[in-house]
């Protein structure tokens, strides 16, 4: 089948192929939607024009923070809109934004260990373990475990831990102590490529190589080249396996 | 878990591996790649930038004649935003001043920003949504960089003027590749945690179109940890760089002697124009994905609407390659709510495989973006018909993961590419143990503003780095040189229009040249109710937009501008 007519997205569709319908309600008003759609289409589906609350829209920027409750349970549920499903009865919110303060700091003065936690997020030691943080977070992330890493100042570990974080606020938001994990994550993160990774030898030489201008004869050769010249060589290069 | 109407194609995909794997082990290319006249012949033949009203000629602007991109030349030929006469008080009295204005909070704006805060010179930054909000946050597999000893800057060169059909502007690729190697030291040094080997090296992986291993990688989250990281350190220099979020830029601001001094900020909050006076001004917008160009689906961000074109464009500067257009060669196909979604092209420098129905290979994976991406359509197309159909109807061929465990041990997927495992592990697929459904989806505006490579544009104190510019990628670029680009140009603009701040000085702002393109269109008799920048794409469902459009009176509807205007007789009429 040629896709060259595909539909933009499901917008300007209203019928959905052999879709059932849902009820879900968004800011507390009731709409149908189709029961494959995320939470993020479900409200454009209903006609909204979103504008805070969606970013990359594949779950990397973490712009689509959104709390929702399900019928018959107690809880608040957290997850980003993007990638969480509706489910019938669903009622639902997105963050407009996660009002918190990123600390200001000097990479080049901290020392990637307890110190710079202390001086830059000392709210970080308020934590009690309660797990709320990673209760919320929409990646699956042991958040409480990398907070708890980066009390003893083991932000190697933090790093590690935190690494698919998408920094949406959720644990934040949820934090009975009020800490940032998110930054606190970006923090260590930060400290770790810095001053933890053993640094690139050839890099260097190859960095030097440019510097003393190596490579300015070749570069001056191939620029006067005319495409045939170019293309010659190009296809008899050899290619590394 | 496919489901049932799947799973038998998967059993295809199984029974054909061992004897792929075998092949793979032996370190010879596993299909041979194509030859030039093959790639001309599958390019011309099934590209979509060659299907039926792909182009058309734009009828005004600097660019007047020339072949655009459909999609694009509408948005040239779209009516402002702004009346001109209502902001002449605040040309006289703006809202903002600043020596560097920068458009846009990617990579390359967050690049520029930092530039100019290490000369001790201030910034404004101006985005649409949030700062990092950007295609740069979403780049996956990694940047290329000529870092190995077997490698070289120089050979970095051919392989993207080779990927770029050798029209790529030489002077911009010699500066990529040279500048490369330093961009890695520059971002490890601001604390990018690289995938590096024991001793310290840099580990490295082909992408498609490299003779060498090129590159380097931040397990499958490259761009989320280069734009948390540029992001972080500009909001340490509070004092230097201002930011201005959900306040986009809709028109650039020239002065009596058609130098930039700055632009036209639209807030989306409160819908007011506001005016910045720049003595340099930065076009950092990035790439149209969003603009669904042929209608494919995309990998881009909510913002990438080619917002910087359109004020360029109007303010009087050159667009290059605007008539090609990048699909990435494998988008997700299944399930439905992922489509379009990207999958990097590290999953084929690693070892994955495209297969059709019958599991056969069918092309050298590791061929450039478009060539690679015309060999699925082909495969997809009614010529073969060896793709695999979805009950939505969509239509896409496997790319084989679980090979590349086999390959280089038990393990790698999960560690290369903890984001791809949970993009699909959320739909119950573990892509360890099953293959991906892909097909090409809109991935990148291989044209732009046509820059030097100190930035500049034709028009004195504008500078553009990014994907908004164009010359560098040629009509295709390769993977991992766009994350290059940003880095590279973003530092290199703030470095040159920072210059150019200390010295420029301003003489009585103007938004002439928007009353000229509305003289302009009417001149060519063009009568359209587009507005544009778009700034944001829509998604409501067309019934319902067209409740939303049946208001009358002088008075906007909520962001009525921001939705997509094409009336619905003209949807059906577009291609």
């Amino acid at each position: 089948m040629h896709k060259d007519a595909e539909p933009h997205e499901d917008g300007g569709k209203r019928e959905h192929v052999g879709a059932h319908m849902v009820s879900v309600f968004i800011n507390g008003k009731r709409h149908v939607v189709p029961e494959h759609a995320t939470i993020m289409r479900a409200i454009e589906y209903a006609g909204h024009q979103i504008i805070r609350g969606a970013g990359c829209r594949e779950g990397f920027c973490g712009a689509c923070g959104t709390i929702y409750r399900l019928p018959g349970d107690y809880k608040l549920h957290t997850g980003l809109a993007c990638t969480t499903l509706v489910k019938e009865g669903m009622s639902l919110t997105q963050i407009p934004s996660v009002p918190m303060e990123k600390a200001v700091y000097d990479l080049e003065t901290l020392t990637p260990d307890v110190s710079a936690i202390l001086q830059v997020y000392p709210v970080t030691f308020r934590c009690v373990a309660c797990g709320t943080c990673t209760k919320a977070c929409p990646q699956g992330l042991p958040v409480m475990d990398y907070i708890q890493a980066a009390m003893r100042g083991d932000v190697a570990a933090v790093a590690d831990m935190a690494f698919d974080c998408v920094a949406c606020g959720l644990c934040a938001l949820r934090c009975p102590a009020e800490i940032i994990q998110h930054e606190v994550g970006i923090l260590s993160k930060r400290l770790t490529g810095r001053y933890l990774r053993k640094e690139s030898r050839e890099l260097d030489d190859r960095i030097a190589e440019v510097r003393s201008h190596k490579y300015d004869g070749e570069y001056r050769k191939l620029m006067a080249m005319d495409k045939a010249a170019l293309s010659k060589l190009y296809y008899a290069r050899d290619l590394e396996p | 878990m496919y489901p049932d109407y799947l799973a038998g194609y998967v059993k295809q995909v199984e029974r054909t591996r061992p004897k792929r794997l075998e092949l793979a082990l032996t370190g010879e290319p596993v299909f041979p790649p194509m030859t030039a006249a093959e790639r001309e012949d599958v390019l011309t033949k099934y590209h979509p930038d060659y299907s039926k009203g792909a182009k058309r000629p734009v009828r005004v602007g600097p660019n007047k004649g020339e072949e655009m991109t459909t999609e694009v030349a509408v948005l040239m030929e779209a009516h402002s935003m702004i009346r001109p006469k209502l902001l002449e008080l605040g040309l006289r009295e703006p809202d903002y001043e600043t020596d560097l204005l920068i458009i846009g909070g990617g990579g390359a704006g967050c690049w520029a920003a930092i530039t100019a805060a290490r000369q001790g010179v201030k910034s404004l930054i101006a985005t649409k949504l949030r700062i990092g909000d950007a295609n740069t946050m979403m780049s996956e597999g990694g940047m290329q960089a000529a870092v190995s000893r077997t490698d070289s800057p120089t050979r970095h060169y051919l392989d993207a003027m080779g990927g770029g059909h050798f029209e790529n502007d030489p002077a911009l690729v010699r500066v990529l590749t040279e500048d490369a190697p330093e961009v890695v030291r520059e971002l490890e040094n601001l604390g990018v945690i690289w995938d590096k080997e024991p001793d310290g090296s840099m580990q490295v992986l082909h992408g498609g179109g490299t003779s060498r291993k090129r590159m380097v990688s931040c397990r499958d989250y490259i761009g989320a940890v280069i734009m948390r990281t540029l992001m972080d350190e500009v909001r340490n220099h509070p004092d230097l760089i201002s930011i201005r979020e959900f306040e986009p830029a809709v028109e650039l601001i020239l002065d009596e002697n058609g130098h930039c001094a700055g632009a036209v900020l639209y807030s989306l909050d409160t819908e007011q124009f506001l005016i910045v006076r720049a003595k340099a001004t930065i076009i950092a917008t990035g790439g149209f994905g969003r603009l669904h160009i042929r209608g494919f689906a995309t990998t881009n961000h909510y913002g990438a609407t080619g917002d910087g074109l359109v004020m360029a464009y109007r303010a009087g500067a050159k667009l290059k390659f605007m008539d090609s257009v990048q699909y990435h060669p494998t988008g997700a196909v299944f399930p439905e709510q992922i489509a379009g979604f990207l999958i990097t092209e590290k999953i084929r420098g690693a070892g994955g495989q495209p297969l059709n129905r019958f599991g056969e290979l069918f092309v050298f994976p590791r061929e450039p973006r478009d060539v690679e991406s015309a060999a699925i359509i082909r495969e997809c197309s009614h010529d073969r018909n060896n793709g695999i159909d979805t009950y939505v109807g969509r239509t896409g061929v496997w790319l084989d993961s679980p090979i590349i465990d086999m390959i280089h041990g038990e393990g790698y997927i999960r560690r290369q590419f903890p984001g791809m495992c949970r993009q699909f592990s959320r739909f119950g697929i573990d892509i360890t143990k099953e293959p991906m459904l892909i097909y090409p989806s809109l991935h990148y505006q291989n044209g732009g503003i046509a820059i030097n490579e100190r930035c500049e544009t034709s028009i004195p104190g504008l500078y553009v780095a990014g994907e908004a510019s164009g010359g560098v990628h040629g009509r295709n670029r390769l993977m991992g040189n766009s994350v290059l680009d940003y880095n590279v140009f973003g530092r290199r603009a703030g470095h040159y229009a920072t210059e150019y701040a200390r010295t420029a000085k301003l003489g009585r702002l103007s938004l002439e040249h928007i009353a000229e393109h509305a003289r302009a269109l009417k001149r060519e008799g063009i009568d359209t109710d587009m507005i544009s920048p778009l700034i944001l794409p829509s998604y409501t469902p067309e019934d319902v937009k067209i409740q939303q459009l049946a208001r009358l009176g002088n008075i906007p509807a909520m962001h009525s501008m921001l939705r997509s205007r094409f009336t619905p007789e003209e949807r059906r009429t577009r291609p």
